[in-house]
């Protein structure tokens, strides 16, 4: 097994491992400045965002609305998370040259071609409905997934079997079965 | 330092783990559920071993406290299957997504667009949402040790032997 992958990398056991130390150090730091044990997790701060978009226009809505006052919309803790991973991705992928701009994915292209319009409408039309769903199962992969699981919770364990189970059905419906190169 | 600043900091940290281990990526995300590059497979259940480990230890010390998330199965099921759906399509989850910009895949923007989209939509049926599929059947805040009625340091190891059995046999099929 190395530590680098061929393209300047690290192995993902060694990329993931540390990650589980983070996710454990920040369930200690979360702890310790904020009173409470906040856990790794990403998609309440898409109902975040979206209530301060959809506030610029129409605030009252906003404010009637009984999700948006459950989950608050505000610049949190997570909020600032979220933000911390893009500047984290774009740091680390400018010092290993590994950042690219890139509009469609090449597997993507490859079965679909290069097209950005039709892209831009499944990526969109998905994240609808991801994001829908994963509203309604109350956690993404980062959630359920990783702090669910670190955590020995029913529901996480849960979650990651349909979530995966989902994908890989509707992946082969989309992308096609197992290449073999 | 304040809660913001432990946000950021945390999330730096974690963006440059994903981006180091390529998890970031579409062809990766979708890869695993071919079955053809478990990359991000391995990315998870390495810090999924780990951090069980720690949160337990920790737990036992009394340092920190649980936050299951409710057992809610017509959430979870449902939610669940539109999730991995949508995952599937768009090639990204929400936080990858995010990543996935910042390593300069621009096209992601769609799929954040779409899940901004998707959030407030949900929003507004959540009142409906409510009396239906989240009222079917909420066995609560669960953890498996709970569930199974087992100790959580009998349930650890057996996951570790269950995850390593598994890296093994990722490294032999070169997945």
């Amino acid at each position: 097994m190395k530590w680098k992958t061929l393209d300047g990398g690290w192995s993902p056991y060694l990329a993931g491992a540390l990650a589980g130390l983070l996710a454990v150090a920040s369930a200690v730091a979360t702890t310790k400045l904020m009173g409470k044990t906040s856990y790794l997790g990403t998609s309440t701060t898409f109902v975040r965002a979206a209530g301060m978009l959809e506030g610029a226009v129409a605030p009252e809505h906003v404010k009637n609305n009984a999700y948006f006052t459950k989950e608050k919309v505000q610049v949190d803790w997570q909020f600032m998370l979220v933000a911390g991973i893009l500047l984290g991705a774009f740091i680390s992928a400018r010092t290993d040259r590994s950042f690219k701009l890139e509009a469609v994915p090449p597997l993507w292209a490859e079965r679909f071609g290069a097209g950005v319009m039709r892209r831009a409408a499944f990526a969109f039309l998905g994240g609808v409905v991801a994001m829908f769903g994963v509203r309604l199962a109350d956690g993404c992969p980062s959630g359920h997934g990783l702090s669910g699981m670190m955590q020995l919770s029913t529901s996480g364990f849960a979650a990651l079997c349909v979530f995966f189970g989902m994908g890989m059905v509707v992946a082969r419906l989309v992308y096609g079965g197992r290449r073999h190169e | 330092m304040n809660e913001h600043a432990l946000g950021l900091i945390t999330g730096v940290a974690f963006g440059f783990l994903l981006q180091k281990g390529r998890v970031l990526r579409f062809d990766k995300q979708v890869g695993a559920m071919q079955l053809r590059d478990m990359t991000i497979l391995k990315f998870m259940l390495s810090a999924i071993l780990v951090g069980m480990v720690g949160f337990y230890l920790l737990k036992a010390a009394g340092v920190i406290t649980l936050g299951h998330k409710a057992m809610n199965v017509g959430a979870v099921v449902l939610g669940g299957l539109l999730f991995g759906g949508g995952w599937a399509v768009m090639g990204y989850c929400p936080g990858t997504a995010v990543g996935a910009l910042g390593e300069g895949r621009w096209g992601a923007i769609f799929a954040i667009a779409g899940m901004l989209a998707g959030a407030a939509l949900y929003a507004e049926l959540f009142p409906m949402l409510r009396t239906t599929v989240l009222a079917w059947k909420d066995f609560g805040k669960l953890g498996l040790p709970e569930t199974l009625g087992l100790s959580p340091w009998i349930i650890i190891p057996v996951f570790w032997a269950i995850v390593l059995a598994l890296f093994v046999w990722f490294e032999k099929k070169k997945l």
